[in-house]
């Protein structure tokens, strides 16, 4: 599958690009989720004609799933909280991995963002003095989550949608068409980016679902909006639309991914009944004061604090219960540390016989809060429980388990702009990589997809006038080449069914590459993944072009099969435990390893995996930390001289 | 525990189609969507719906079971013994793509018809200042996940197709509702209402909050509110009778 990334087809069809539906665009978003519009938003504010092209409808991207917040320092309810806090806490919620520059941007910019969003029409929840109200969440050292119950992710699409609507308003005014400068082109997948003759970005190729048809966007400028991997993994949080198209686009377009070891396992995932097992539970229910207990009622996380994390989180139940009156006297519970450390405590416990009776472990609200206090606070999961397991979540506990939830690797990308390696590309939000290290604190992938979405918006618009109207040209032969390889699934008879591939996917990356790793497992995962990609090469679809979500499969497992032989590929490489990335064969932290980015291709050879060295945090920001703590991370050449 | 459930799947496009029956098995917690996922793994995977997110927070899998419109991913088959029939069928108020699929374009037509939130001109980001209890009313209306399951039961235009010209349907109201409720909105849009969004063709029999999964009190809180001001502002004597001394004068909400 890998290798036809540049081989040439055996069979072209210049009757595809007779028939080929074409557009012209200053840029085009691939993804319509959080970073997508506000991305698109920007591009369209710079002048820009912008087309959003996206695989579901408007207003139904993943965006809509995140429940806790947006992590945002405006200090509303902890005046205390700034930037340098909140860019602390994210580059010791990484494990020192991150992108700083990129952490220290996120930082600085997500209140405007935020306050934005107002101007836009969102109704965050208030605090007493009418400002956005903020909650706590694993990893944040102040309140900082600015929120709309359990369901912000929720508002945030929908106040961009709007937003979107209200520029497509002004635009009718003045030109009397709604999408004269940005057009929204739902279900529509696309398969393959377009370059020119010097590799420059020159748009992007792909079909309707709805018809079949393919259909091409000629833009100098593409911006990869296109969420995450999950359903390479059998249990996860994730929607069927997250099957690293973005990742796989670009590097079959030439770009660099990095980080792709580091898949961030939700703590708290539904485990029963089998049905919805993955489904998220909210950090924000630990962080409005549910707490995790194993079979025996134990509150277990007291014991799973790391060395790192120690002087931060609270040694009794005592201290830990008075936090949530008290934050200035008192240290957090360890049920809000980093999502990485709660994932494989529960794993951890799971597997030492004290879990719950469906393989997971008990989060308990109803002891804790009022009933009338749970069904205001966490009004979704009181309703995902009682619809879907049967259990009332004001009077008994939940029973959750971890989950396959956000992968931290992505698109390689220059921090301030958001721009790939490849002239013209642009990737934001979970597709790019960098921002979160190897691990994300909650709410920071909201603040993420609005702060690098601007900048991508921005970045393009940038790109764009410095070309001064010499767009690259698509080449005919590279459409006609991915017209076949769409086509290609129909023309065998009696191969593969995708449904069966998918599975055995989804079985073997959640089996071998999973929350704990080591190097035989992930060894017998590469050998399974190339039988699969052999027999992928044979997948049969059946029925027609029209709306065939069989055929939609076939094509969705090429870009599932390359990002999951990244996430092996670097798994085996990486002889450290960090993060999302746990390795049972080499459980400690290593310095020298933290000074490594590995970074993946995709050439006629499949995937391969190069070694970078990690830019050196500018001294300022060295500055923020204590040496006793940096001291943890760093090998001794970096320690700065002048830290305090 | 598993059993096997039989089904009757409409299947078909725009120019026609059928029920179709199969016989699936059904696993202990399962839902309608899960079935609908068997059915194409294992016996007929051209089978077109939507969906995304499984958890009913997307609003995409909307169709109507056993005539009743409702998310796929929230219909548990524990609701329905082991020897009941049970029909998917789309929804009916709009055109069918293809089987379980509509063309729900309507909705996004509707949707720009809406006058945009406007805040005060001079109100600088991060100033803005409103109470929980005053944006509590319309976050009750953003809630909402456009699943369309209420547009889909309003009969006004489930029944009465020419209606859509001129009526924007529940989900369209409460938006509207939601935008005159929001604490900081500058805009008037109880003329808009009546004359694009035919606020007067919903005659309150609340089907709509019925089938809300998102339990919105469509009617008594967003559609009933609405028109009450419509009525306070259009039909108040007094004002009528000033309005006959400003003919001519531009709609208080600027057209889109």
């Amino acid at each position: 599958m890998v290798g036809l990334a540049a081989k040439p087809y055996e069979r072209t069809t210049t009757v595809v690009t007779a028939e080929l539906e074409r557009h012209t665009y200053d840029v085009v978003v691939i993804g319509a989720g959080g970073a997508g519009l506000r991305a698109a938003i920007e591009a369209r504010s710079q002048g820009k004609r912008t087309a959003i092209v996206c695989k579901s409808l408007f207003g139904k991207a993943h965006t809509v799933m995140a429940e806790g917040g947006i992590a945002a320092s405006m200090g509303n309810v902890n005046e205390h909280d700034n930037w340098q806090v909140h860019f602390r806490d994210t580059m010791r919620g990484g494990k020192f991995m991150n992108s700083w520059r990129m952490a220290e941007l996120h930082a600085k910019e997500a209140p405007q963002r935020v306050w934005e969003l107002e101007t836009y029409g969102a109704l965050f929840d208030r605090t007493p003095e009418g400002k956005i109200s903020q909650r706590n969440f694993g990893g944040h050292e102040y309140p900082r989550l600015a929120h709309v119950g359990d369901r912000t992710g929720l508002e945030l699409i929908r106040t961009l949608q709007q937003k979107i609507v209200s520029l497509q308003q002004e635009d009718f005014r003045a030109s009397g068409d709604y999408e004269s400068h940005i057009k929204v082109f739902a279900e529509c997948t696309m398969t393959r980016l377009l370059k020119d003759k010097s590799g420059a970005m020159a748009g992007a190729f792909g079909y309707w679902r709805e018809t079949g048809r393919f259909v091409v966007f000629e833009a100098p400028a593409v911006i990869l909006a296109t969420g995450g991997i999950g359903k390479s993994f059998k249990v996860t949080s994730n929607s069927w639309e997250y099957t690293g198209d973005g990742h796989a686009l670009a590097m079959l377009a030439g770009g660099t991914t990095i980080n792709m070891e580091f898949i961030q396992f939700h703590p708290t995932g539904m485990v029963w009944p089998p049905s919805v097992k993955g489904i998220l539970v909210t950090e924000s229910v630990r962080g409005d004061g549910g707490v995790l207990r194993n079979s025996e009622g134990k509150r277990f996380m007291f014991d799973y604090i790391p060395a790192v994390f120690k002087d931060q989180y609270a040694k009794s139940e005592d201290e830990a219960d008075r936090w949530y009156t008290d934050p200035e006297h008192n240290k957090r519970p360890p049920e809000l540390l980093p999502r990485d450390e709660v994932a494989r405590s529960i794993n951890s416990e799971v597997k030492a016989g004290r879990g719950s009776p469906h393989g997971g472990v008990f989060l308990d609200v109803s002891t804790r809060l009022p009933a009338e206090v749970i069904r205001k606070k966490l009004p979704s999961m009181y309703h995902q429980f009682m619809e879907l397991a049967d259990v009332d979540i004001t009077a008994a506990p939940m029973e959750v388990g971890p989950t396959c939830h956000y992968v931290m690797g992505g698109v390689e990308v220059d921090p301030d702009t958001a721009a790939a390696v490849v002239p013209g590309l642009f990737a934001i939000g979970e597709v790019s990589g960098g921002m979160h290290g190897s691990n994300r604190l909650g709410g920071n992938s909201l603040g993420d997809l609005l702060v690098f979405g601007r900048r991508a918006g921005l970045g393009a618009a940038d790109y764009i006038d410095k070309l001064g109207g010499a767009h690259p040209k698509v080449v005919d032969q590279i459409i006609d080449a991915a017209a076949a390889e769409a086509l290609a699934p129909f023309r065998e008879e009696g191969g593969e069914n995708p449904y069966t591939l998918h599975m055995e996917l989804q079985q073997t990356m959640n089996d071998l590459v999973g929350i704990i790793r080591t190097e035989s497992e992930m060894t017998e995962a590469l050998g399974r993944l190339e039988a699969l990609k052999v027999r992928a090469a044979n997948i049969t679809v059946e029925g027609h072009r029209q709306f065939n979500p069989g055929w939609h499969l076939a094509l969705d497992l090429r870009n599932m099969l390359i990002v999951s032989e990244c996430v092996a590929r670097a798994a085996l490489l990486r002889q450290e435990s960090r993060g999302g990335h746990t390795r049972d064969d080499f459980p400690q932290m290593s310095a020298e390893w933290r000074k490594v980015n590995l970074v993946c291709r995709v050439d006629e050879n499949g995937v391969s995996i190069a070694r970078q060295p990690l830019v050196p945090m500018r001294p300022d920001l060295l500055d923020l930390f204590e040496v006793d703590e940096l001291e943890k991370y760093l090998t001794e050449d970096e320690l700065p001289g002048g830290g305090h | 525990m598993a059993y096997t459930a039989h089904f009757k799947v409409w299947r078909g496009d725009g120019s026609g189609g059928a029920l179709q029956d199969f016989d699936v098995e059904v696993n202990e917690g399962e839902v309608v969507l899960d079935i609908i996922h068997r059915l194409q793994a294992t016996q007929t995977p051209d089978l077109a719906v939507r969906w995304n997110c499984k958890a009913g927070k997307c609003g995409s899998c909307s169709a109507e079971i056993n005539g009743r419109p409702r998310l796929m991913c929230m219909t548990r088959m524990s609701t329905f013994t082991e020897e009941q029939t049970i029909a998917v069928t789309p929804m009916r108020t709009f055109p069918v793509i293809r089987d379980l699929v509509t063309d729900v374009s309507y909705n996004y037509e509707k949707a720009r018809m809406v006058p945009s939130f406007a805040p005060p001109a001079d109100l600088a980001p991060g100033d803005y200042r409103m109470a929980q209890v005053d944006v509590e009313r319309s976050q009750e209306f953003r809630k909402c996940i456009e699943c369309f399951l209420c547009q889909d039961v309003c009969h006004v235009i489930r029944d009465h197709e020419p209606n859509k010209e001129s009526y924007s349907g529940p989900r369209f109201l409460i938006r509207l509702a939601e935008l005159d409720m929001h604490p900081l909105d500058t805009v008037d849009r109880r003329d808009v209402a009546v004359e694009d969004h035919g606020l007067g063709f919903c005659n309150i029999t609340k089907c709509c909050t019925e089938v809300c999964p998102e339990g919105i009190k469509i009617t008594d809180n967003g559609i009933i509110p609405l028109k009450e001001r419509v009525v306070d502002k259009r039909y108040d004597p007094v004002f009528s009778v000033g309005s006959l001394f400003r003919k001519g004068q531009k709609r208080s909400a600027p057209p889109t």
